[in-house]
Protein backbone atom coordinates (compact mmCIF):
# COMPACT_ATOMS: atom_id res chain seq x y z
CA UNK A 1 0.00 0.00 0.00
CA UNK A 2 0.94 3.55 -0.95
CA UNK A 3 0.16 6.91 0.78
CA UNK A 4 -0.92 9.06 -1.76
CA UNK A 5 -2.33 13.06 -1.85
CA UNK A 6 -3.80 14.45 -4.56
CA UNK A 7 -6.36 17.40 -5.08
CA UNK A 8 -9.38 16.31 -7.10
CA UNK A 9 -12.05 18.71 -8.07
CA UNK A 10 -10.61 21.20 -5.73
CA UNK A 11 -10.69 19.18 -2.50
CA UNK A 12 -7.24 17.58 -0.83
CA UNK A 13 -7.74 13.36 -0.76
CA UNK A 14 -5.47 11.66 0.42
CA UNK A 15 -6.01 7.85 0.65
CA UNK A 16 -3.73 4.47 0.93
CA UNK A 17 -3.56 2.14 -2.13
CA UNK A 18 -1.59 -0.23 -4.02
CA UNK A 19 0.77 0.27 -6.64
CA UNK A 20 -1.90 -1.12 -9.69
CA UNK A 21 -4.97 1.21 -8.88
CA UNK A 22 -5.92 2.52 -11.60
CA UNK A 23 -6.59 6.58 -11.35
CA UNK A 24 -9.98 5.88 -13.07
CA UNK A 25 -11.12 3.05 -9.98
CA UNK A 26 -9.67 5.17 -7.45
CA UNK A 27 -12.15 7.95 -8.91
CA UNK A 28 -15.12 6.05 -9.12
CA UNK A 29 -14.95 3.57 -5.94
CA UNK A 30 -12.95 5.51 -3.62
CA UNK A 31 -14.00 8.67 -4.05
CA UNK A 32 -17.26 8.18 -5.77
CA UNK A 33 -17.56 9.76 -8.62
CA UNK A 34 -19.81 8.13 -11.01
CA UNK A 35 -19.08 10.59 -13.26
CA UNK A 36 -16.15 9.46 -14.47
CA UNK A 37 -17.13 6.33 -16.78
CA UNK A 38 -15.48 2.71 -17.12
CA UNK A 39 -15.46 2.20 -21.19
CA UNK A 40 -13.46 0.16 -23.06
CA UNK A 41 -10.66 -0.09 -20.62
CA UNK A 42 -8.14 -0.24 -22.95
CA UNK A 43 -7.08 3.54 -23.74
CA UNK A 44 -9.40 3.58 -26.43
CA UNK A 45 -12.59 4.94 -26.71
CA UNK A 46 -12.07 8.03 -23.76
CA UNK A 47 -15.14 7.53 -21.64
CA UNK A 48 -12.82 7.90 -18.82
CA UNK A 49 -11.01 11.07 -19.45
CA UNK A 50 -9.71 13.36 -16.72
CA UNK A 51 -7.48 16.20 -16.63
CA UNK A 52 -4.19 16.08 -14.66
CA UNK A 53 -3.40 19.37 -13.94
CA UNK A 54 -5.15 20.47 -16.77
CA UNK A 55 -4.47 18.16 -19.40
CA UNK A 56 -6.79 15.35 -20.41
CA UNK A 57 -5.67 11.96 -19.95
CA UNK A 58 -7.37 8.86 -20.23
CA UNK A 59 -7.70 7.72 -16.51
CA UNK A 60 -7.82 3.93 -17.23
CA UNK A 61 -3.87 4.41 -18.57
CA UNK A 62 -2.91 5.81 -15.47
CA UNK A 63 -2.08 4.52 -11.81
CA UNK A 64 -3.47 6.39 -9.02
CA UNK A 65 -0.01 6.99 -7.95
CA UNK A 66 1.36 8.46 -10.82
CA UNK A 67 -1.22 11.63 -9.87
CA UNK A 68 0.31 11.25 -6.57
CA UNK A 69 0.46 15.20 -5.81
CA UNK A 70 -1.29 16.28 -8.62
CA UNK A 71 -4.57 18.13 -9.39
CA UNK A 72 -6.80 16.04 -10.99
CA UNK A 73 -10.56 17.57 -11.89
CA UNK A 74 -13.28 15.39 -13.11
CA UNK A 75 -16.64 16.42 -14.95
CA UNK A 76 -18.18 16.42 -11.63
CA UNK A 77 -16.10 19.52 -10.49
CA UNK A 78 -15.99 21.59 -13.73
CA UNK A 79 -19.65 23.71 -12.38
CA UNK A 80 -18.62 27.25 -11.12
CA UNK A 81 -20.57 29.19 -8.86
CA UNK A 82 -23.24 26.92 -8.99
CA UNK A 83 -23.58 27.07 -13.01
CA UNK A 84 -22.63 24.52 -15.77
CA UNK A 85 -19.04 24.75 -17.10
CA UNK A 86 -19.75 26.65 -20.80
CA UNK A 87 -19.16 23.64 -22.55
CA UNK A 88 -21.68 21.38 -20.81
CA UNK A 89 -24.08 24.43 -21.20
CA UNK A 90 -23.04 23.91 -25.18
CA UNK A 91 -23.39 20.10 -25.08
CA UNK A 92 -26.76 20.81 -23.64
CA UNK A 93 -27.97 23.79 -26.03
CA UNK A 94 -26.36 21.49 -29.06
CA UNK A 95 -27.71 17.97 -28.50
CA UNK A 96 -24.17 16.72 -27.99
CA UNK A 97 -25.05 13.59 -26.62
CA UNK A 98 -27.62 11.18 -27.34
CA UNK A 99 -27.45 7.92 -24.84
CA UNK A 100 -24.98 9.69 -22.43
CA UNK A 101 -22.19 7.23 -21.98
CA UNK A 102 -19.35 9.26 -23.51
CA UNK A 103 -20.35 12.72 -22.87
CA UNK A 104 -18.57 13.48 -19.54
CA UNK A 105 -14.62 12.07 -21.31
CA UNK A 106 -16.18 13.70 -24.51
CA UNK A 107 -17.02 17.44 -22.46
CA UNK A 108 -13.20 16.64 -20.30
CA UNK A 109 -11.45 16.25 -23.80
CA UNK A 110 -13.11 18.90 -25.47
CA UNK A 111 -12.17 21.28 -22.68
CA UNK A 112 -8.62 20.73 -22.86
CA UNK A 113 -8.75 20.99 -26.46
CA UNK A 114 -10.29 24.56 -26.63
CA UNK A 115 -7.85 25.28 -23.91
CA UNK A 116 -4.63 24.43 -26.23
CA UNK A 117 -6.22 25.46 -29.49
CA UNK A 118 -9.13 27.84 -29.12
CA UNK A 119 -9.39 28.90 -31.90
CA UNK A 120 -9.50 25.47 -33.88
CA UNK A 121 -11.28 24.72 -36.91
CA UNK A 122 -13.86 22.61 -37.55
CA UNK A 123 -11.33 19.76 -38.28
CA UNK A 124 -8.93 20.48 -35.51
CA UNK A 125 -12.08 19.45 -33.54
CA UNK A 126 -12.61 16.64 -35.23
CA UNK A 127 -8.86 15.40 -34.95
CA UNK A 128 -8.51 16.93 -31.31
CA UNK A 129 -11.08 14.75 -30.08
CA UNK A 130 -9.99 11.58 -32.06
CA UNK A 131 -9.49 9.81 -28.56
CA UNK A 132 -12.97 10.24 -27.84
CA UNK A 133 -15.69 7.57 -29.24
CA UNK A 134 -19.60 8.10 -29.60
CA UNK A 135 -21.22 4.74 -29.87
CA UNK A 136 -24.34 6.49 -30.89
CA UNK A 137 -21.74 8.59 -33.42
CA UNK A 138 -23.66 11.53 -32.76
CA UNK A 139 -20.11 13.37 -33.53
CA UNK A 140 -21.94 16.25 -35.87
CA UNK A 141 -23.51 17.82 -32.69
CA UNK A 142 -20.68 17.08 -30.37
CA UNK A 143 -18.78 19.07 -32.57
CA UNK A 144 -21.39 22.08 -33.24
CA UNK A 145 -21.20 22.06 -29.38
CA UNK A 146 -17.70 22.63 -29.38
CA UNK A 147 -17.75 25.33 -32.08
CA UNK A 148 -20.81 26.98 -29.86
CA UNK A 149 -18.27 27.64 -27.12
CA UNK A 150 -15.89 29.02 -29.47
CA UNK A 151 -18.89 31.76 -30.26
CA UNK A 152 -19.91 32.32 -26.89
CA UNK A 153 -16.18 33.25 -26.20
CA UNK A 154 -15.67 35.03 -29.05
CA UNK A 155 -18.67 37.37 -28.20
CA UNK A 156 -20.29 36.31 -31.40
CA UNK A 157 -24.26 35.22 -31.32
CA UNK A 158 -25.12 31.36 -31.31
CA UNK B 1 -7.94 -5.67 -16.93
CA UNK B 2 -6.05 -5.31 -13.74
CA UNK B 3 -2.23 -5.65 -13.41
CA UNK B 4 -0.89 -8.42 -11.53
CA UNK B 5 0.34 -6.38 -8.04
CA UNK B 6 3.89 -4.83 -8.61
CA UNK B 7 5.59 -2.85 -5.70
CA UNK B 8 6.16 0.75 -7.01
CA UNK B 9 9.13 3.22 -6.46
CA UNK B 10 9.64 6.86 -7.21
CA UNK B 11 12.92 7.19 -8.79
CA UNK B 12 14.71 10.84 -7.76
CA UNK B 13 17.06 11.25 -10.33
CA UNK B 14 18.43 9.20 -12.96
CA UNK B 15 21.41 7.58 -10.70
CA UNK B 16 18.64 6.90 -8.20
CA UNK B 17 17.07 4.39 -11.14
CA UNK B 18 20.02 3.02 -12.22
CA UNK B 19 20.39 2.20 -8.18
CA UNK B 20 16.80 0.90 -8.43
CA UNK B 21 17.20 -0.95 -11.43
CA UNK B 22 20.52 -3.04 -9.62
CA UNK B 23 18.42 -3.59 -6.64
CA UNK B 24 15.66 -5.33 -8.55
CA UNK B 25 17.50 -7.30 -10.80
CA UNK B 26 15.37 -8.54 -14.35
CA UNK B 27 11.97 -8.14 -12.51
CA UNK B 28 11.76 -4.41 -12.44
CA UNK B 29 10.40 -2.33 -15.14
CA UNK B 30 10.68 1.71 -15.96
CA UNK B 31 7.92 3.58 -16.06
CA UNK B 32 7.93 6.42 -18.47
CA UNK B 33 4.45 7.85 -18.94
CA UNK B 34 2.87 4.29 -18.75
CA UNK B 35 1.26 4.24 -22.42
CA UNK B 36 2.99 1.54 -24.04
CA UNK B 37 3.48 -0.54 -20.69
CA UNK B 38 0.45 0.08 -18.59
CA UNK B 39 -1.74 -1.45 -21.48
CA UNK B 40 0.40 -4.75 -21.49
CA UNK B 41 0.62 -4.99 -17.91
CA UNK B 42 -3.41 -4.83 -18.01
CA UNK B 43 -3.74 -7.73 -20.02
CA UNK B 44 -0.63 -9.21 -17.62
CA UNK B 45 1.14 -9.62 -21.33
CA UNK B 46 3.67 -8.35 -19.25
CA UNK B 47 3.89 -8.86 -14.97
CA UNK B 48 6.80 -6.77 -13.73
CA UNK B 49 7.04 -7.28 -9.93
CA UNK B 50 8.63 -3.45 -9.27
CA UNK B 51 7.93 -0.56 -11.35
CA UNK B 52 10.39 2.51 -10.92
CA UNK B 53 8.46 5.35 -11.82
CA UNK B 54 10.74 8.25 -13.94
CA UNK B 55 7.64 10.71 -14.14
CA UNK B 56 9.42 12.83 -10.57
CA UNK B 57 12.48 13.26 -12.21
CA UNK B 58 11.52 17.19 -14.33
CA UNK B 59 15.21 17.39 -15.74
CA UNK B 60 14.50 14.72 -18.43
CA UNK B 61 11.58 16.78 -19.92
CA UNK B 62 13.65 19.46 -22.77
CA UNK B 63 14.66 19.80 -26.12
CA UNK B 64 17.61 21.69 -26.19
CA UNK B 65 19.86 23.40 -29.18
CA UNK B 66 23.43 21.58 -28.60
CA UNK B 67 24.98 23.31 -31.85
CA UNK B 68 25.11 20.98 -34.61
CA UNK B 69 22.52 18.70 -32.97
CA UNK B 70 19.18 18.68 -31.30
CA UNK B 71 18.90 16.74 -27.49
CA UNK B 72 15.38 15.76 -26.30
CA UNK B 73 15.12 14.46 -22.95
CA UNK B 74 13.80 10.81 -22.63
CA UNK B 75 10.81 12.03 -20.53
CA UNK B 76 10.04 14.57 -23.05
CA UNK B 77 5.88 13.77 -24.09
CA UNK B 78 4.74 13.87 -27.49
CA UNK B 79 3.03 17.00 -26.80
CA UNK B 80 5.96 18.56 -25.87
CA UNK B 81 7.34 17.96 -28.65
CA UNK B 82 4.37 18.53 -31.38
CA UNK B 83 4.18 21.62 -29.77
CA UNK B 84 8.35 22.72 -29.69
CA UNK B 85 9.16 25.47 -31.58
CA UNK B 86 12.58 24.24 -32.16
CA UNK B 87 11.82 21.17 -33.21
CA UNK B 88 9.21 21.90 -35.71
CA UNK B 89 12.06 24.47 -37.41
CA UNK B 90 15.06 22.20 -37.21
CA UNK B 91 13.51 18.66 -37.07
CA UNK B 92 10.19 18.94 -38.40
CA UNK B 93 10.17 15.45 -38.57
CA UNK B 94 10.05 14.63 -34.69
CA UNK B 95 7.49 17.04 -33.97
CA UNK B 96 4.67 16.20 -36.64
CA UNK B 97 5.43 12.41 -36.06
CA UNK B 98 4.45 13.04 -32.49
CA UNK B 99 1.45 14.65 -33.28
CA UNK B 100 0.53 11.22 -34.77
CA UNK B 101 1.29 9.58 -32.07
CA UNK B 102 -2.45 7.58 -30.12
CA UNK B 103 -4.68 10.74 -29.35
CA UNK B 104 -4.19 14.08 -27.21
CA UNK B 105 -4.86 12.15 -24.16
CA UNK B 106 -2.00 9.87 -25.31
CA UNK B 107 0.19 12.34 -26.19
CA UNK B 108 -0.44 14.30 -22.68
CA UNK B 109 1.29 10.76 -20.91
CA UNK B 110 3.20 9.35 -23.67
CA UNK B 111 6.92 10.30 -24.28
CA UNK B 112 9.88 9.47 -26.38
CA UNK B 113 12.04 7.39 -24.28
CA UNK B 114 9.17 5.31 -23.15
CA UNK B 115 8.35 4.88 -26.85
CA UNK B 116 12.30 3.76 -27.77
CA UNK B 117 12.59 1.81 -24.86
CA UNK B 118 9.84 0.31 -25.33
CA UNK B 119 11.09 -0.94 -28.92
CA UNK B 120 7.36 -1.42 -30.37
CA UNK B 121 8.40 -1.91 -34.12
CA UNK B 122 4.61 -0.39 -34.78
CA UNK B 123 5.37 2.32 -32.98
CA UNK B 124 6.09 5.90 -34.94
CA UNK B 125 9.05 7.41 -33.23
CA UNK B 126 11.35 4.70 -33.64
CA UNK B 127 11.17 4.50 -37.43
CA UNK B 128 11.57 8.65 -37.66
CA UNK B 129 14.36 8.20 -35.49
CA UNK B 130 16.18 5.69 -37.79
CA UNK B 131 15.60 7.49 -40.64
CA UNK B 132 17.44 10.58 -38.99
CA UNK B 133 20.14 8.00 -38.10
CA UNK B 134 19.04 9.49 -34.45
CA UNK B 135 21.64 8.47 -31.01
CA UNK B 136 20.64 7.32 -27.89
CA UNK B 137 22.17 8.18 -25.13
CA UNK B 138 22.23 5.50 -22.65
CA UNK B 139 23.51 5.49 -18.75
CA UNK B 140 23.99 2.46 -16.23
CA UNK B 141 25.90 1.11 -13.55
CA UNK B 142 29.34 0.90 -16.11
CA UNK B 143 28.43 4.57 -16.92
CA UNK B 144 27.30 6.44 -19.94
CA UNK B 145 27.39 5.40 -23.91
CA UNK B 146 25.82 6.42 -26.61
CA UNK B 147 24.22 3.87 -29.54
CA UNK B 148 23.08 4.37 -32.85
CA UNK B 149 19.15 4.22 -34.07
CA UNK B 150 20.49 1.80 -36.06
CA UNK B 151 21.90 -0.65 -33.10
CA UNK B 152 19.24 -0.24 -30.62
CA UNK B 153 16.58 -1.90 -31.78
CA UNK B 154 16.97 -5.61 -31.87
CA UNK B 155 14.22 -8.04 -31.94
CA UNK B 156 10.50 -8.30 -31.12
CA UNK B 157 9.63 -5.45 -28.05
CA UNK B 158 14.29 -6.53 -27.31
CA UNK B 159 16.43 -3.37 -27.39
CA UNK B 160 20.50 -3.10 -26.28
CA UNK B 161 19.27 -1.78 -22.90
CA UNK B 162 20.71 -3.65 -20.51
CA UNK B 163 18.33 -4.31 -17.36
CA UNK B 164 20.18 -1.30 -15.41
CA UNK B 165 20.48 0.52 -17.61
CA UNK B 166 18.11 4.27 -18.17
CA UNK B 167 17.51 5.81 -22.13
CA UNK B 168 17.92 9.54 -20.80
CA UNK B 169 18.64 11.43 -24.03
CA UNK B 170 17.63 11.38 -27.91
CA UNK B 171 20.12 13.20 -30.20
CA UNK B 172 18.56 14.33 -33.50
CA UNK B 173 20.18 16.07 -36.87
CA UNK B 174 19.41 19.46 -37.50
CA UNK B 175 17.61 18.97 -41.27
CA UNK B 176 18.98 21.89 -42.43
CA UNK B 177 17.82 21.97 -45.93
CA UNK B 178 16.66 18.44 -46.18
CA UNK B 179 13.63 17.64 -46.96
CA UNK B 180 11.48 15.36 -44.70
CA UNK B 181 8.13 13.11 -44.59
CA UNK B 182 6.25 10.74 -42.49
CA UNK B 183 3.20 8.77 -44.07
CA UNK B 184 0.73 6.86 -41.76
CA UNK B 185 -1.32 4.52 -42.78
CA UNK B 186 -4.23 3.34 -40.44
CA UNK B 187 -7.67 2.25 -40.73
CA UNK B 188 -8.92 5.09 -37.54
CA UNK B 189 -7.74 8.16 -36.51
CA UNK B 190 -5.97 6.48 -33.20
CA UNK B 191 -4.72 3.18 -34.62
CA UNK B 192 -1.70 1.82 -34.87
CA UNK B 193 -0.03 2.48 -38.26
CA UNK B 194 -0.45 -0.85 -40.39
CA UNK B 195 2.42 0.76 -42.20
CA UNK B 196 4.46 3.76 -41.27
CA UNK B 197 7.35 5.50 -43.80
CA UNK B 198 9.65 8.48 -42.81
CA UNK B 199 11.65 9.99 -44.95
CA UNK B 200 14.55 12.08 -44.98
CA UNK B 201 15.84 13.32 -48.49
CA UNK B 202 18.93 16.03 -49.21
CA UNK B 203 18.78 17.35 -52.88
CA UNK B 204 21.98 18.26 -54.72
CA UNK B 205 22.18 20.34 -58.27
CA UNK B 206 18.32 19.45 -58.91
CA UNK B 207 18.74 15.45 -58.29
CA UNK B 208 18.77 13.32 -54.76
CA UNK B 209 21.87 13.50 -53.13
CA UNK B 210 20.96 11.36 -50.64
CA UNK B 211 18.04 9.38 -48.79
CA UNK B 212 17.28 7.83 -45.86
CA UNK B 213 14.04 5.39 -45.20
CA UNK B 214 12.75 4.28 -42.15
CA UNK B 215 9.38 1.62 -42.10
CA UNK B 216 7.55 1.19 -39.26
CA UNK B 217 5.44 -2.57 -38.58
CA UNK B 218 7.59 -3.64 -41.67
CA UNK B 219 9.27 -6.73 -39.28
CA UNK B 220 9.68 -7.44 -35.80
CA UNK B 221 11.93 -3.88 -35.33
CA UNK B 222 11.90 -0.84 -37.03
CA UNK B 223 13.70 -1.26 -40.36
CA UNK B 224 15.50 0.51 -42.84
CA UNK B 225 14.66 0.66 -46.41
CA UNK B 226 18.08 0.14 -47.48
CA UNK B 227 17.43 -1.19 -51.33
CA UNK B 228 15.38 2.03 -51.92
CA UNK B 229 17.64 4.06 -50.50
CA UNK B 230 20.81 3.08 -53.01
CA UNK B 231 18.38 2.98 -55.61
CA UNK B 232 17.51 6.60 -54.64
CA UNK B 233 20.98 7.75 -54.17
CA UNK B 234 22.37 10.64 -56.82
CA UNK B 235 18.87 9.47 -58.68
CA UNK B 236 16.40 12.18 -60.91
CA UNK B 237 13.96 13.11 -59.12
CA UNK B 238 10.98 11.60 -61.93
CA UNK B 239 12.67 7.90 -60.66
CA UNK B 240 11.41 8.43 -57.50
CA UNK B 241 8.52 6.19 -58.37
CA UNK B 242 11.21 3.28 -59.66
CA UNK B 243 13.32 3.76 -57.18
CA UNK B 244 11.39 3.18 -54.20
CA UNK B 245 9.48 -0.18 -55.81
CA UNK B 246 12.70 -2.10 -53.72
CA UNK B 247 11.35 -0.11 -50.52
CA UNK B 248 9.98 -3.87 -49.05
CA UNK B 249 13.13 -5.78 -50.19
CA UNK B 250 14.74 -7.31 -47.25
CA UNK B 251 11.76 -7.52 -44.72
CA UNK B 252 9.35 -9.65 -43.33
CA UNK B 253 6.06 -8.12 -42.22
CA UNK B 254 3.84 -9.88 -40.38
CA UNK B 255 0.53 -10.84 -41.72
CA UNK B 256 -2.58 -9.92 -39.04
CA UNK B 257 -6.32 -8.61 -38.25
CA UNK B 258 -5.30 -5.20 -40.17
CA UNK B 259 -3.17 -6.29 -43.16
CA UNK B 260 -1.36 -9.22 -44.83
CA UNK B 261 2.28 -9.59 -45.07
CA UNK B 262 1.35 -8.88 -48.87
CA UNK B 263 -0.37 -5.98 -48.37
CA UNK B 264 1.98 -4.26 -46.02
CA UNK B 265 4.49 -4.70 -48.77
CA UNK B 266 2.52 -2.73 -50.87
CA UNK B 267 2.03 -0.28 -48.83
CA UNK B 268 6.06 0.07 -48.18
CA UNK B 269 6.48 0.70 -51.93
CA UNK B 270 3.33 3.15 -52.05
CA UNK B 271 4.04 5.12 -48.71
CA UNK B 272 7.73 4.97 -49.50
CA UNK B 273 7.42 6.90 -52.77
CA UNK B 274 4.43 9.47 -51.47
CA UNK B 275 7.10 9.86 -48.68
CA UNK B 276 9.93 10.66 -50.71
CA UNK B 277 7.87 12.96 -53.14
CA UNK B 278 6.92 14.72 -50.51
CA UNK B 279 9.92 14.97 -48.76
CA UNK B 280 11.49 16.38 -52.19
CA UNK B 281 8.58 18.98 -51.92
CA UNK B 282 9.46 20.64 -48.65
Amino acid sequence: MRRIQMTVDGRAHVAEVEPRLLLLHHLRENLGIGGVHTGCNTTSCGACTVHIDGESVKSCTVLAVQADGHEVTTVRGIMENGLWHPMQQAFHEAHGLQCGYCTPGMIMASISLLKENPDATEQEIREGLEGNLCRCTGYENIVKAVQLVQQHTNGQPA
Amino acid sequence: MIPIAFDYEVAESVDHAIELLKENGDEAKLLAGGHSLLPIMKLRLATPTVLIDLGRIDDLNYVRDEGDHLAIGAMTRHCDMERDATLQEQCGLISYTASLVGDPQVRHRGTIGGSVSHGDAASDLPSALLALEANFVIKGSGGERTVAAGDFFEDYLQTTLAPDEVLTEIQVPKLNGAGWSYKKFNRRAQDWAVVGVAAVVERSNGSIGSARIGLTNMGSTPLRATAAESALSGADPSSVAEATSSADEGTSPSSDIAASSEYRRHLARVLSRRAVEEALSR
